[in-house]
């Protein structure tokens, strides 16, 4: 006998001794060659099994790299460089579960679109569905807990930003704090907790769910491909579902499981690229409270939120951050109880299609706002970018000197002057062609609408100065603006001398 | 019967385990946690802060561990009015906790975060934020500038228990 045969039979024989003890054999092939419709052999169902491999993913790099982290507030950023520049590979292995985490999140999220148009939540799914909803708040909870971990400038103010929502909690708010930082304040407390979260608990349950939802699709059968005008009804489905896997059913393995085995090897493979193109997420600068010189980011993922947390109304912003997220976790949990049977295919289900377009495209508009971040005021861009000389060009003195204060004053942190400076309030280029000169002064002395009055930090004359500048900036081509309210009065009663203190130009 | 008497003694283990299990976990939570949160703690000697200026101040977190490393140096703006007046601002804006900056040219406080704005004195100038800088209680001691401190600043906790609008003396 040949040393390979030899090799096979005890390999057999070894097979064989484990399965009269583990009995596991006979399961695993039932589970692996269990019918399932020939509709779902498709490209479009290989998102969930992608997601559970990236999990694993997960575990794997998660594990490795607490070899070296150490989940200390004094440390913790110091292991991060230690990882990233003297471990061999920690790089790696650091941009692999940071680029994993990403395209998980991402994958949980189509995965959740695909199952939603295709109306996989309905009868008797429902169940699944709703374990899905807890696995994705559990992913989003382990993309902010690892953040955290990460233990740099914006996971510092990251935990800000979250004990801030947590103490707009009406009666319990400041409790609530206290749990979340482990402490009255943010420090060496707060990173043992978020380890044990992200390390343990969350990962656990993660863990627990995902088999308890994998379990219900082997049990349930997976979704068949939703057919326009085939209702689901509580009756008919489990029968018709028997009869089709029966009459047009294909073996899982290997039939639909071939397409899972393709798209999970290739997203390990985009993953483990962007991990080697784009390297490690961080850490920034590290967690020192007195730098000041920061500005706060949160991941990917949370960047609309962040872009949310700026645009809502004043007045509504408590309200909406403590009952949006309820609601729409809430609406997300009971939709198949809601909807559980009927029309499955999204060609019958417009408002299911347009839902789904409109919180992409919000989503999408938020996430990039949150990329630009208009309403930031640029900390710097007074100092940086100087009044350009075609504004100064033909001035008088004193509108020079106006445009002096201009950069004193720092206005363009928030108004930008040739697309140079903030955007929190609006460009200057043309301001004059908006506002009248009364108008000019007023906004400069009381502010409104977001300016802060600037009545008590300049002199008049630093006023009239910059005025006068600003009523230079018209813009080409453009007539200055004018009250309306004056060509309706006779023109000795019209504001006198306006139009004389600023020389025609 | 040994069923029951066996559900009995693991419900009583549970519970005996369950108790201190929660108790340890709600702890940063508990009343009298809550309320011993803050300490009084130096800024430094007064002639740091000049007379009409705001300047950055850093103070040690008075109930540091060993193992917070730089999280327990917690910055502060100090703004000197005049004579014996301060008001002791703390860094985070009261919208989402982000570290606003002094521009001392234009008298004004800046959140990179969402664009909050304060006046000088930390009542609020413009943005999202719903309110005024928080501020810290003070006093004088020694020549020193002394805050009571310790707590992260939030809108249902202040650091320090509230007092009237900004602008007037709180110490």
């Amino acid at each position: 006998m040949s040393p390979c045969g030899v090799v096979v039979r005890l390999i057999r024989a070894l097979g064989a001794w484990l399965d009269r003890r583990l009995q596991l054999a006979d399961t695993i092939r039932e589970v692996a060659r269990h019918r399932v419709p020939r509709s779902t052999a498709s490209w479009f169902y290989v998102f969930g099994s992608v997601t559970f491999v990236l999990f694993l993913l997960q575990i794997v790099t998660g594990v490795v790299l607490a070899f070296s982290y150490v989940p200390s507030a004094a440390e913790a950023w110091n292991s991060l460089q230690t990882l990233n520049h003297d471990e061999p590979g920690g790089w790696f292995l650091r941009a692999v579960h940071g680029w994993g985490s990403t395209f998980m999140v991402a994958l949980v999220l189509i995965h959740m679109v695909q199952v939603f148009l295709f109306g996989a939540f309905k009868y008797p799914r429902e169940l699944t569905w709703m374990t899905g909803v807890l696995l994705l708040l559990l992913t989003l909870g382990m993309a902010f807990t690892g953040q955290v971990l990460r233990f740099d400038q914006d996971a510092y103010w990251g935990l800000g930003i979250g004990a801030s929502i947590m103490g707009r909690v009406p009666l319990v708010g400041a409790r609530l704090v206290h749990l979340l930082l482990g402490g009255p304040i943010i420090a060496g407390d707060t990173l043992s907790h978020f380890f044990s979260l992200h390390v343990f608990i969350v990962p656990g349950l993660l863990l627990a769910l995902a088999g308890l939802h994998v379990l219900m699709v082997l049990t349930l059968g997976i979704n068949e491909w939703p057919m326009p005008g085939r209702l689901v009804t509580r009756d008919r489905y489990l029968h018709d579902y028997e009869e089709l896997v029966q009459k047009d059913g294909i073996p899982f393995v290997p039939d639909a499981f071939q397409r899972d085995l393709v798209a999970a090897g290739l997203a390990v493979l985009a993953v483990l690229g962007c991990a080697a193109l784009f390297g490690p997420f961080g850490p920034s600068g590290p967690p020192n409270p007195t730098i000041i010189q920061t500005t706060p980011r949160p991941d990917f993922f949370f960047l609309w939120l962040y872009a949310a947390l700026s645009l809502l109304p004043r007045n509504l912003e408590t309200p909406l951050l403590l009952t949006a997220p309820v609601i729409g976790i809430g609406v997300l949990f009971v939709l198949p109880l809601l909807s559980g049977f009927g029309e499955k295919s999204w060609r019958r289900r417009p408002l299911a299609v347009l839902t789904v377009l409109l919180v992409g495209v919000s989503f999408a508009a938020l996430t990039r706002l949150g990329q630009t971040t208009p309403w930031s005021p640029v900390a710097n861009a007074w100092s940086g970018a100087p009044v350009p000389a075609r504004y100064l060009e033909g001035r008088s003195p004193l509108e020079r000197q106006g445009a002096l204060v201009l950069q004193n004053k720092q206005c363009r942190n928030c108004h930008a002057l040739d697309s140079m400076g903030g955007r929190r309030g609006p460009a200057l280029d043309e301001v004059a062609s908006r506002l009248t000169v009364d108008e000019l002064i007023r906004q400069v002395l009381q502010g409104g609408g977001n300016m802060p009055a600037y009545g008590k930090n300049l002199s008049p004359p630093e006023v009239t100065a910059l005025v006068s500048f600003l009523e230079t900036l018209r813009g080409d081509g453009l007539s200055p603006a004018r009250n309306p309210a004056e060509a309706a009065l006779p023109p000795s009663a019209a504001s006198p001398g306006r139009n004389a203190a600023s020389p025609g130009r | 019967m040994l069923l029951r008497l066996g559900l009995l003694i693991n419900g009583a283990a549970a519970a005996l385990l369950l108790t201190p299990v929660v108790r340890y976990l709600l702890a940063p939570a508990r009343k009298q946690a809550m309320r011993s949160d803050q300490a009084w703690v130096t800024l430094g000697p007064l002639e740091q802060f000049p007379e009409g200026q705001t300047r950055l101040a850093t103070f040690t977190n008075p109930f540091r561990h060993p193992w917070d490393g730089e999280t327990a140096d917690i910055p502060c703006w100090v703004r000197h009015i005049r004579g014996n007046q301060f008001q002791v601002f703390a860094i985070n804006c009261a919208h989402l906790g982000c570290p606003v900056r002094w521009f001392a040219q234009s008298a004004l406080f800046l959140c990179p975060c969402h664009g909050g704005v304060y006046y000088e004195d930390g009542s609020l100038a413009g943005g999202p934020p719903p309110r005024g800088l928080w501020q810290y209680r003070h006093k004088i001691e020694r020549g020193a500038l002394v805050i009571l401190a310790g707590r992260l600043p939030t809108l249902s906790e202040s650091a320090r228990r509230e007092c009237p609008p900004a602008g007037s003396s709180c110490a």
